[in-house]
């Protein structure tokens, strides 16, 4: 069954090929609708320390976010549908980066961005720092890096297209954003006696267990 | 610049006898400091600490019209083991035995107060208040009402290490939500996603 799946795939790239040369142009309802939606992200203008100044070179001439068609960074969530996370998440501030997830329209993205976002980093110890921004929204692609250059950004940012480019629209494997049972929306923590209530998303946060 | 600074180690000497001089029955602490720097340390009482704060903001030869710093600090309860030598029976013979004695000294919290003239461009003088213990008694008397600058700062350390400034017109928390309870920068303090955290426990096991 396989085998002939692989050889009709085959044989449509070979036709399409073949099609091209001669001036025809093909392709499916899926290839160029995650084609337009891959060269057309639109990131929230959002940072919250150090990585931010880094998120803001790779915009600027020299690294130039604008070649992967990321250049219009908006200041509503509204209309964004990538949110870096660049930088240090304070339990403070915790509520508020959920808040604005949730308020962005489908589909949606999140990068994670330094040490900071995907852990805590140098201030995973700290009473006042999130351990990580994976524990309350789903994140597409960490970078390490304290901070990440903007190479680091840029590679992320094409890793994001990538999985755009080969997101489904139908089938079992379709993203959370179409199947209609899955939320689009995540619980914002709270300010408890003690710290965020709750202090995980369990639904969301897969921690490593380490084995004893 | 260096003549116009105090010489700090007479300076504590220096200004505890002007303090007990200007506020009868006030009672100064010094507390030394070994290191090279000497910065040595004044604990006032509480009952005369705002009255003491104010000769030193405005008596003409100080003059310390600036509260540059106020910092908490944690004292837990300190224990000390000591090895006795103890004359026990033991079977019936008088015989010599190591016992280890401990005594606990009980913790209290600290606010440190840095102060500078402007007026005559030396210090630092330091002060220092302690509270009777880190529960209830955890109480000091503030002073913002002589230095406005401690204002925000005494906030923070209300906040971070649970101290109690007595007269404060604002005491409220500063960097934590109003709803918090604990106090963060108190050493024994452990955040609640830490006492579960699966490397921690994982330490625990090798132990």
């Amino acid at each position: 069954m396989g085998n002939v799946m692989e050889q009709n795939e085959k044989s449509v790239q070979e036709l399409k090929t073949e099609l091209s040369k001669h001036g025809v142009f093909t392709t499916t309802f899926q290839e160029i609708y995650n084609w337009g939606r891959k060269n057309s992200v639109w990131p929230l203008t959002f940072g919250l320390a150090c990585c931010a100044i880094e998120m803001i070179a790779t915009t600027m001439a020299r690294y130039d976010l604008a070649r992967f068609g990321a250049e219009v960074f908006r200041a509503s969530p509204r209309q964004a549908d990538l949110i870096i996370v660049s930088g240090t998440v304070t339990k403070k501030m915790a509520p508020q980066v959920v808040r604005l997830y949730n308020q962005m329209p489908e589909p949606k993205y999140v990068i994670a961005m330094g040490a900071c976002a995907i852990s805590g980093g140098p201030f995973h110890s700290g009473y006042n720092v999130l351990k990580g921004i994976d524990r309350y929204i789903p994140v597409d692609v960490h970078i390490p890096g304290c901070p990440p250059r903007p190479e680091a950004l840029i590679s992320a940012f094409m890793t994001l297209q990538k999985k755009i480019s080969e997101q489904q629209l139908t089938g079992e494997e379709r993203p959370r954003h179409l199947k209609a049972e899955l939320p689009s929306e995540f619980p914002v923590p709270e300010f408890g006696e003690h710290g965020l209530e709750p202090t995980e998303n369990a639904e969301v946060w897969n921690p490593l267990k380490v084995l004893q | 610049m260096a003549e116009t600074t105090i010489n700090i180690t007479i300076a504590a000497e220096q200004v505890k006898a002007a303090i007990e001089a200007a506020v009868p029955g006030c009672q100064v602490e010094i507390l030394p400091n070994e290191s090279p720097s000497g910065q040595h340390s004044l604990i006032l009482d509480h009952e005369h600490a705002v009255e003491a704060a104010g000769f030193l903001r405005d008596d003409p030869e100080l003059r310390l019209d600036f509260c540059s710093d106020v910092a908490g600090v944690d004292w837990l309860d300190a224990e000390a083991k000591e090895k006795v030598k103890v004359k026990k029976l033991v079977d019936g013979v008088e015989t010599e035995v190591e016992e280890v004695k401990t005594t606990t000294t009980p913790g209290y919290l600290e606010a440190v107060y840095h102060l500078f003239s402007m007026e005559k461009k030396h210090g630092p003088v330091v002060l220092r208040l302690r509270t009777k213990d880190r529960g209830e008694g955890a109480r000091v008397p503030s002073l913002t009402p002589v230095w406005r600058s401690a204002e925000f700062q005494e906030r923070e350390a209300f906040d971070l290490y649970g101290i109690v400034f007595e007269g404060h017109p604002d005491l409220r928390r500063i960097l934590m939500w109003d709803e918090f309870k604990d106090h963060p920068m108190r050493k024994d303090y452990v955040a609640p996603e830490d006492e579960e955290e699966p490397v921690a426990a994982a330490q625990e096991g090798e132990q």
